[in-house]
């Protein structure tokens, strides 16, 4: 009979927690998310024996188990609850050897909640090198728990897991910490509010929500006023009873061998990176280097996207029967799926840098040069990752910000990270720019099309930076805001774990934002191919006669074109289009740019696509519709025999399309992590605002 | 004297780490009374800074450094 046992993998962040995971479980697992967060949840399964698998769960690493940020607090949810579907039979703790009293803390904190635990120690051969040596028996016997070196990255001791793992006579032995110095009256009353039976576990439990808005929390601080508890003196004693007790497990086990010679790579290295020059002269130059990856490396493989589905596209389009499944098949839902797939180059080549440079450890060095910086604008260092990930795409770079432990600073990233200029906004600001100037043109030795887009990259980070200012003053400040991160030893990146990793980002994005994405754009085909019907067909009748009695000299394609364009101007868009007129004349805006507004809501590149069914552009191919499109964009005349493409009118919709929020995904993430309708609301209305009184502003000085 | 302002090579021993939530924090990260401490690293802004704490190596704000009482291990 199959049997299966539940395993959480629990640790420190840095202690090859998720090396161990891909170790045990390769590619067999899963990802989704824990109910009601966004926090990731990886789900694997580990074969024990023949007839015996294990499911491990990947759990968020923290230092203990009075979490401080989002992904810490899913730990301990899990933990706490045994009445929890994922609750474990046992705990798998990773511990870094070469930092072993610190990982230990939360080992003896999670034991106390009355899980089995089986500790796995990792880079002993790192502890080694600085001289640690440790008697696993004499650890062991110490705490109580069963013991087993390992190495995570190259995959010994795994078979000793797993035969730890079936060893059924796995129990709690004894208690790290005594708990009853709360005194016995107090914890009986905690035990009964939270309906819990294991004291520890229910005073933790009670002192974790006793600030939140909880039903509990008021009965618990009453309890906790009426016996005269110090919620901060008993988590004092609480951590320095632990560490005593570590202390003396440690140094009984350890041998330390005198006069090793310690080759600190890590410190030497530091001493460049985090140098006042050459540290941000290097972070600048990755910077440079991981920008011109993202745009010339992804070119081709952005092309084959394109061209794969532009096949795929006439294959349906000729193989289905004509009519409204076939229109809603390639202008829906193939558009829609395009318009994700083709980011997801550039989305994998900047996860790839971001993971290899995570792996390595610079990251955390990232945040410890940058944290001056971004301080004054209500942020930390950590921000300054979602901002850079902002480049490629504002989504993941949402969660990203999970890890900063403040939640304004956390909440004030969220908030300005879509101003960041992202992969979606390329295409529009590669035709307008176009437009602006001619492609060949040089300032000195550089392109001014290089330029020109530089700064509106460099628009996009000064609006994020002054708007988190003016967050700063006006979200309301809860919790501390320290800043203590622990900068991890340098590491090679293990590329199993990388293309792990690039697999769960990528898959997590193609069907996080594509299904947002494809509900959109089918909604927006909608509106752009149906139309008061009066209206619709009087266009279908006139273009019959014109067919049929062949009053035209134009080719078919062509005619075909302009039906297309004059029938999404006689389409709800184009209604919608003419509507908001009003409201956009003065950035200098039509009621054409009006359509492309609403249909950008699907995805900004969106825009494109609805410039060259506006002006009727079709087949041929790609690069010459865009010089197509450019031309006849800069031949409107307005009535008054005006370009309706001016400069100013060109940079106003440039700066419109920098700071307005117009992407329905990263608002939906914005609800998700901050379960606040509050929040995508308030981005919306000043990110839209903001937009608005730039381009008006533009506009008005340079026409 | 205050963990901010310790400098190179010298090695502080914690006497007191004030700040109800800091402290704790602190604490939970190994930063304890009686353990040794010593400068790292400064960021290129002169703020933070990178300490050693037991056997690994923490960042720290200077504001937050100054909650820190150390006293100075003599040197041999």
């Amino acid at each position: 009979m199959k049997q299966e046992i539940t395993v959480a993998l629990v640790g420190n962040p840095n202690s090859g927690k998720t090396s161990l995971f891909n170790a045990l479980t390769g590619l067999n697992h899963k990802v989704s998310n824990f109910p009601g967060t966004t926090v990731e949840k990886k789900i694997g399964y580990s074969k024990l024996n023949a007839d015996t698998q294990a499911q491990v769960i990947d759990l968020p690493g923290t230092y203990s188990l009075y979490p401080k940020s989002a992904d810490e607090v899913v730990t301990y949810d899990i933990l706490r609850n045994k009445a929890e579907t994922n609750f474990p039979d046992v705990v798998l703790f990773i511990a870094d050897a070469s930092n072993l009293k610190r990982n230990l803390l939360l080992l003896t904190q999670v034991a106390d909640l009355g899980v089995p635990v089986i500790l796995a120690l990792n880079m002993v051969d790192l502890a080694e090198r600085k001289g640690i040596f440790y008697d696993q028996a004499v650890l062991s016997e110490q705490l109580g728990i069963p013991v087993i070196a390992i190495n995570a990255r190259n995959k010994t001791g795994l078979s000793k897991i797993k035969s730890l793992l079936l060893d059924e006579s796995r129990q709690v032995k004894k208690s790290y910490f005594d708990y009853t110095v709360a005194g016995d009256e107090l914890l009986n009353e905690i035990c009964d509010i939270t309906d819990k039976k294991n004291p520890y576990a229910a005073l933790q439990y009670a002192i974790n929500i006793s600030s939140f808005n909880n039903p509990k929390a008021k009965q618990i601080n009453q309890s906790f006023a009426k016996h005269q508890f110090n919620i901060r003196s008993f988590q004092e004693n609480e951590i320095l009873s632990r560490y005593r007790l570590i202390d003396d497990a440690v140094r009984s086990s350890r041998k330390i061998k005198e006069n090793t010679v310690v080759k600190n790579i890590s410190q030497r290295a530091d001493k460049i990176l985090t140098h006042r020059i050459w540290g941000i002269l290097l972070f600048l130059g990755l910077l440079f280097m991981v920008f011109q990856a993202i745009f010339s490396w992804s070119a081709y493989p952005m092309d084959w996207v394109e061209k794969g589905f532009a096949l795929l596209t006439e294959w349906i389009e000729t193989s289905l029967p004509a009519g409204v499944l076939n229109d809603l098949i390639v202008h829906g839902i193939l558009a829609g799926l395009s318009g994700v797939m083709v980011f997801l180059p550039q989305i994998i080549i900047l996860f790839t840098f971001i993971a290899i440079l995570e792996d390595v450890g610079y990251m955390a060095r990232v945040g410890f040069i940058m944290d001056r910086v971004m301080r004054p604008f209500g942020m930390n260092g950590k921000s300054i990752v979602p901002l850079i990930s902002g480049m490629a795409c504002a989504v993941p770079s949402i969660m990203a910000s999970r890890s900063i432990e403040n939640k304004k600073e956390r909440l004030i990233t969220m908030m300005v990270t879509p101003l960041m200029s992202c992969s979606a906004r390329l295409p529009v600001y590669t035709l307008l720019i176009g437009m602006l100037v001619p492609e060949t043109a040089k300032w000195g030795p550089f392109n001014v099309h290089g330029i020109v887009l530089m700064i509106m990259y460099l628009l996009g980070f000064g609006a994020a930076l002054l708007s988190a200012g003016v967050f700063k003053l006006a979200v309301k400040s809860t919790g501390s805001n320290y800043f203590i991160m622990e900068l991890p030893g340098y590491k090679l990146p293990v590329w199993n774990n990388l293309l792990i990793t690039l697999y769960e980002k990528g898959s997590a994005f193609v069907v996080g934002a594509g299904k947002i994405i494809v509900a959109v754009s089918v909604i927006l085909w909608a509106l752009a191919s149906f139309g008061p019907r009066e209206k619709m067909r009087a266009i279908d009748e006139k273009y019959a006669v014109i067919a049929q009695t062949l009053a035209t000299d134009l080719p078919i394609e062509e005619l075909a074109a302009q039906k297309n364009a004059e029938k999404l101007q006689a389409s709800y868009a184009g209604e919608f289009g003419k509507f908001i007129e009003p409201a956009i004349k003065p950035l200098g805006f039509d009621w054409k740019m009006g359509i492309a507004l609403l249909t950008s809501l699907a995805a900004r590149e969106v825009f494109v696509g609805t410039m060259s069914t506006i002006y009727s552009v079709g087949g041929g191919d790609q690069a010459e519709d865009l010089n197509a499109i450019k031309e006849r964009m800069l031949n409107e005349k307005k009535s008054d025999g005006k370009p309706v493409y001016s400069m100013a009118a060109i940079i106003s919709l440039m700066v419109f399309y920098a700071f307005a929020m117009q992407c329905m995904s990263t608002l939906s993430i914005v609800l998700a992590e901050t379960k606040n309708w509050k929040w995508p609301v308030i981005q919306f209305i000043y990110m839209t605002a903001l937009a608005y009184f730039s381009s008006l502003l533009a506009f008005n000085i340079l026409s | 004297m205050k963990l901010s302002s310790l400098t190179f090579n010298q090695i502080g021993i914690v006497k007191a780490v004030h700040g109800d939530d800091l402290s704790l924090k602190l604490f939970e990260m190994g930063l304890l009374p009686g353990e040794e401490v010593a400068l790292e690293n400064v960021a290129p802004f002169g703020d933070p800074i990178a300490i050693r704490v037991g056997e690994y190596k923490m960042c720290i704000r200077l504001n937050d450094a100054e909650q820190i009482e150390v006293s100075l291990k003599e040197s041999n």
